[in-house]
């Protein structure tokens, strides 16, 4: 019996270092390495990710024990000597394979776990494998299976849906406070590491515009260049702050730099617009009596970080739903592989067929008033048609071609008969 | 006499129909907030359509057997005011969406409902001095613009909710489920500018039937002074609103209170 083994070898950020993932050679996008792997011997289909935080490299042969070890060598070239190869790595086979698979396309393996880059990474490197035909019916089946759990997970559970870095927690709230953002003016004071980051997150959603203010002009003129914005100087705050709507302050200034005596004034030239006031600076830039002002929010670098901590801790209990959706759907992807050999075709056909007789002839004879005699000749001759029927099937499914494994063919005559409908769960 | 008999019946029977039903839809709407599946939203939406349509059934099965507008007793009043408050929801939420705001308003739609419930479904026959086509109109638009001020009043509600979240930097449970201030603020923008609209119109046909009913236009009676508050209450907002750009909290909680002072004087206003 030739059976056919899904493997799994990859690196991730748990397993190896960076200075190690940083030296094996598969940073070169994914012609080369895919190419590469076409001279492999015995491995049939196989499929390469490939992004910053990992390697994974799925593959299908019948010959696990000689396939692993060229992959390993393929893995990690010379970067690292054969008897660290099993410290660094992690292996799967068939249904362990899948889960991880379904794992890591559901983020539930990612650094920040959740994170919806992931998936697109998948479908990229499935775009590329699927190109130069490196992938079969059975990887092919796998990939767009684990697409599918990603999704799953992502609309049963509330894994992806809050904000878990102090930027994205900023951007979040500014969604709540003003809804759309692309009609909205970003001010940032001071122009620090945090403020850049936050700025740019915020330009991600959209907003119109960008200002910064800092002490030193030539770095407000710097960075300003970067987000296409202008520059300002200290001074000039107070009327900033009557058309900006979001400011993100990150000074080194020991004192407070925007006093709520400062603002109360401009809420009446701004018409009540909303002002989000985002302090990121420690010691604290922004009075914190400025929140107590109709249509100022304010938040200082303490109260994002506990929204960004009560929404890691929603995760971890999204997860384990997420858990129990992979470990349902590598079931269900094991049993569809499993039924993939020929013995269990041959065995659900004839059921099928079995299943239809007696149902007609149950449907039949009951209308009719037959002896036994007549039942009889009724019943074989049901019998005799629905054999006759399967006679070729059951033939090619026998023969040589099919033996041989070729999950493609008998794929196609389970879908032919419908047999996926009614396998027994 | 038959006739009367079956349309009281038929009556009765709708009335049932619309506790029920309105009951279910703002259980599915409860069901939904909390559980957030959109599927249920659907299910929610139509079955506060079929509540409005017995309601419409209602009202048009009462005029039938009594003769005239049924918007007279307190009875009559409160469930015009649920219906119009439905018909306000179901035209608003034909042009744009904000998420959950059905859950409040059909809270809102259930228990005016409930309270109609409660009231003497008895037929007080009309005064001959007020019988007119003036009656309809002006209490129908009136009604109308409760309606659509009801809506402000959930809106206003939704905001002080979501405010105190963001103000007090504890983001819990309806952080995520409302929408953001600026979609509630509007939402609040629109339901008044259209409730006062519909206010401004009720206090004119008022005063014509004031002159039909007793010739002068305005005689200072509690009543009529009710509603002059309530009118004023409401325009002082639209003002501030639209001069010197009023919204968010402060906004929102005269929203709710001028509401407040529309209940309460809504039993004054009556008879």
């Amino acid at each position: 019996m030739f059976q056919k083994h899904i493997s799994l070898l990859g690196v991730n950020h748990k397993s190896t270092p960076l200075e190690i993932r940083e030296k094996m050679a598969l940073t070169d996008g994914y012609e080369g390495p895919l190419s590469r792997l076409r001279d492999q011997p015995s491995v049939q289909e196989y499929y390469l990710l490939s992004t910053c935080n990992r390697v994974e490299l799925i593959w299908v042969s019948d010959d696990t024990e000689k396939t692993t070890e060229s992959m390993l060598r393929f893995l990690f070239g010379d970067a690292v000597t054969q008897q660290d190869w099993g410290k660094y790595s992690y292996l799967y086979h068939d249904g362990e394979a899948v889960k991880h698979l379904f794992r890591v396309s559901a983020s539930l393996d990612s650094m920040v776990v959740g994170e919806a880059q992931i998936l697109g990474q998948i479908k990229e490197a499935y775009r590329y494998a699927s190109q130069y035909g490196c992938t079969g019916p059975l990887l092919n089946k796998l990939l767009h299976k684990s697409f599918s759990v990603a999704k799953r997970v992502r609309s049963e559970t509330g894994i992806g849906s809050s904000a878990v870095s102090i930027s994205s927690a900023a951007v979040e709230l500014a969604r709540k406070i003003f809804g759309n953002l692309s009609d909205k003016k970003v001010l940032l004071i001071g122009a620090g590491e945090m403020a850049e980051l936050a700025a740019e997150h915020l330009i991600g959603q959209g907003v119109q515009s960008v200002a910064v203010a800092n002490r030193t002009l030539s770095r407000a003129v710097a960075l300003a260049k970067r987000f296409n914005g202008k520059a300002c100087s200290l001074e000039e705050l107070g009327s900033q702050m009557e058309q900006v709507d979001i400011i993100v302050s990150s000074t080194g200034a020991s004192e407070l730099i925007i006093r709520s005596e400062d603002v109360k004034p401009l809420m009446r030239t701004r018409r009540n617009r909303p002002l989000f006031f985002i302090d990121i600076a420690v010691p604290r830039d922004l009075d914190p009596a400025l929140n107590e002002l109709d249509n100022v929010f304010l938040y200082d670098i303490d109260d994002l970080s506990q929204v960004v901590e009560m929404n890691r801790s929603e995760r971890q209990k999204e997860a384990i739903k997420a858990h129990r959706i992979v470990d349902e759907e590598t079931l269900k992807f094991s049993s569809w592989q499993e039924s993939l050999t020929v013995t269990p075709t041959i065995a659900a056909l004839r059921r099928k067929a079995d299943a239809i007789c007696e149902q007609e002839l149950a449907k039949t004879l009951a209308r009719m008033e037959l002896d036994s005699a007549e039942r009889d000749k009724v019943e074989k001759l049901a019998r005799a048609i629905a054999s006759k029927m399967l006679h070729n099937p059951l033939r090619y499914l026998k023969s040589e071609s099919c033996r041989k494994g070729d999950e493609l063919k008998i794929d196609m005559v389970r879908t032919v008969f419908g047999l996926e409908d009614d396998d027994p769960e | 006499m038959n006739r009367n008999m079956l349309l009281y019946d038929i009556n009765q029977l709708l009335f049932f129909g619309v506790m029920g039903v309105s009951f279910l839809a703002c259980a599915a709407y409860l069901v939904f907030f909390i559980s957030q599946k959109n599927h249920i939203r659907v299910w929610a939406r139509s079955i506060l359509t079929v509540s409005w349509l017995l309601q419409t059934a209602y009202i048009a099965a009462r005029y039938l057997a009594i003769g005239n507008t049924p918007i007279t007793t307190y009875h009559e009043t409160v469930f015009f005011f649920a219906w119009a408050t439905t018909s306000a929801y179901l035209s608003f939420r034909w042009r744009y969406t904000v998420r959950n705001f059905g859950t409040f308003v059909s809270l809102l739609i259930f228990g005016l409902l409930l309270v109609s419930s409660f009231t003497s479904r008895e037929v007080i026959p009309l005064e001959p001095a007020l019988q007119s086509w003036w009656l309809p109109v002006h209490a129908g638009i009136s009604l109308i613009a409760y309606g659509f001020l009801a809506l402000a009043f959930c809106g206003g509600i939704m905001y002080l909710l979501q405010e105190r979240e963001l103000k007090s930097r504890r983001l819990g449970y309806f952080f995520s489920r409302l929408p953001s201030l600026d979609a509630l603020d509007q939402l609040n923008s629109h339901c008044l500018a259209l409730g006062f609209t519909f206010l401004c119109l009720g206090m004119v046909t008022g005063l014509f039937w004031s002159k039909q009913a007793w010739g002068t236009y305005w005689r200072w009676n509690p009543k009529e002074v009710c509603s002059l508050v309530i009118w004023l209450i409401y325009l002082v907002q639209i003002h501030q609103r639209f001069t010197v750009g009023w919204r968010g909290r402060r906004a929102a909680i005269m929203i709710v209170v001028g509401f407040g002072v529309v209940i309460v004087t809504l039993w004054q206003v009556l008879t």
